[in-house]
């Protein structure tokens, strides 16, 4: 089977050809606002990162920039810099020049400030624009899609229905030879010793039982107890009781295939294939960005509440599992998976028809939070404080 | 009329979920599982959509299962037909407040 997309120069395949324009701290945020509102086929970055932290958080920033640069969605770079903040700008710059794409640096305090750096700014993302955007798309094999799989906003239907349908296509990719890598460790809370026989080895699956063991111990250690954030009032509302609850239905998502291993939050897919997991919170801003950093094409998204956002370079296919929400939210929601919970359609149905879609999507089709551009509002998950 | 249903999704599960909108309180419901066997129940609550009803009598401090996993543990005694949520099911993971309080 095969997919047509943009062959990167060191051999990665995009569904997308953006100029990614990227603020290497939160400081620099404005000036890249205003070039890519400027700038036609850029989008931005806009996460609040990048100085006053830790080192180890200091380079999970500069790691996370680089690997959303270095995504074959993204077709050249334009790193906007401050000047004097904690990232690793020049790292970034290297860094992402390495995969071959073109990059560009500005720095607003060399440049003379806001105005005079958005005014280079425009100049080179126009530059970067004009020469990406006449590559054509290639057929490609299948084998190089790697999706990246979420479930936000879910209520009792999600278990049920949307899961169900992204576990169907997550199983027709592993066997088509792709990969496909889902997180959310706060999601195997009670779910975990399922994962762990799935798992190809049994290091494998001691890693899964201590990724969330870790993410247990911090709900742990600030003495709270953890029902206060998790399932979240939107959860309950909906009928979920407890995490483990939510888990349980979480985890149908990754369908039934054997998991390969554990990815690090900034982790980019090199060469593996199959289905793994990355160590990532359930948070939307944060895990977009942990997913999109892994070189994802694009990401089969479940709810059953109605989330609505997506990702600037990873376009999110909305997965609807309960009727009411569908029709409710329709132009925001793909796919109607509420047909499994009305008894109209199969869970093999609506498996087919989302990864008919999928197949779309990869070669150019929009989603809808796409054609809407509802993907401001993104964050690099940070592990110690801001000081 | 229509009927109203409940879906248990492993045999060995305790709670049922209600896919209807407008169960009042008396509403006789049918719950399936996945073999196809089927039960008639009255729910003793109003219960909304999405929401889960016990099949059979727990005890407090017995586990609650769904999807024939452990989803908590019953915080009183439930009767059939009752509403089964945060009011009488407790989440056993990520507990700091039971870890202070054991300090």
């Amino acid at each position: 089977m095969k997919f047509k997309g943009y062959v990167r120069p060191n051999g990665k395949v995009g569904s997308r050809n953006l100029v990614a324009v990227i603020p290497s701290v939160v400081c620099a945020n404005d000036v890249a606002q205003a070039i890519v509102r400027q700038v036609q086929g850029t989008i931005g970055y806009f996460h609040h990162q990048g100085c006053c932290q830790l080192p180890p958080d200091l380079k999970r920033v500069t790691d996370a920039l680089i690997s959303l640069g270095s995504s074959p969605n993204v077709g050249a770079a334009l790193v906007v810099s401050l000047g004097c903040e904690g990232t690793d700008h020049a790292r970034l710059v290297e860094e992402i020049a390495a995969t071959g794409k073109p990059v560009e640096i500005i720095r607003i305090q060399q440049l003379g400030g806001t105005s005079r750096a958005i005014q280079a700014g425009i100049d080179a993302a126009q530059a970067l624009v004009m020469k990406i955007s006449g590559l054509q798309r290639e057929e490609t094999d299948i084998s190089n899609v790697v999706m990246s799989i979420k479930c936000g906003g879910s209520d009792a239907t999600s278990g049920m229905a949307s899961n169900c349908a992204i576990g169907y296509v997550s199983d027709k990719f592993v066997d088509l030879g792709a990969t496909v890598i889902f997180g959310e460790t706060t999601e195997f809370i009670g779910a975990e010793h399922i994962l762990a026989r799935r798992a190809v080895t049994p290091e494998v699956g001691k890693k899964i039982i201590d990724i969330v063991n870790q993410m247990e111990a911090r709900a742990l250690s600030v003495g709270c107890d953890m029902r206060q954030g998790q399932p979240t009032p939107g959860n309950i509302a909906g009928g979920l009781s407890s995490i483990e609850e939510k888990s349980l239905g979480a985890i149908a998502k990754s369908g039934t295939r054997p998991i390969q291993g554990v990815l690090d939050y900034t982790d980019m897919i090199t060469t593996q294939k199959g289905l793994w997991i990355k160590d990532t919170p359930g948070r939307e801003p944060e895990i977009l960005t942990g997913m999109a950093c892994t070189g994802a094409q694009f990401m089969m998204f479940s709810t059953g509440r109605g989330a609505p956002q997506g990702f600037p370079s990873m376009p999110v296919i909305k997965i609807c599992g309960n009727p009411l929400t569908y029709e409710n939210m329709k132009y925001d929601m793909d796919l109607n998976a509420g047909l499994i919970i009305t008894g109209k359609k199969s869970i093999e149905e609506v498996g087919e028809e989302a990864f008919a879609m999928a197949l779309r999507v990869l070669n150019g089709e929009m989603t809808k939070n796409e054609a809407l551009q509802y993907y401001g509002s993104i964050d690099i998950h940070m592990l110690g404080p801001v000081i | 009329m229509e009927l109203k249903l409940g879906l248990k999704v492993h045999e060995a599960d305790n709670v049922a979920t209600i896919f209807a909108e407008g169960i009042l309180k008396g509403t006789q419901v049918q719950i399936r599982d996945k073999s196809g066997n089927t039960q008639m129940l009255t729910v003793l609550n109003d219960i909304p959509y999405g929401h889960k009803v016990a099949v059979i009598a727990i005890n407090k401090g017995e586990l609650i299962n769904k999807y024939g996993e452990e989803i908590g543990i019953a915080s009183k005694d439930i009767t059939p037909g009752e509403h089964v949520h945060v009011h009488n099911l407790d989440s056993m993971r990520g507990r700091g407040d039971l870890e202070r309080s054991k300090q």
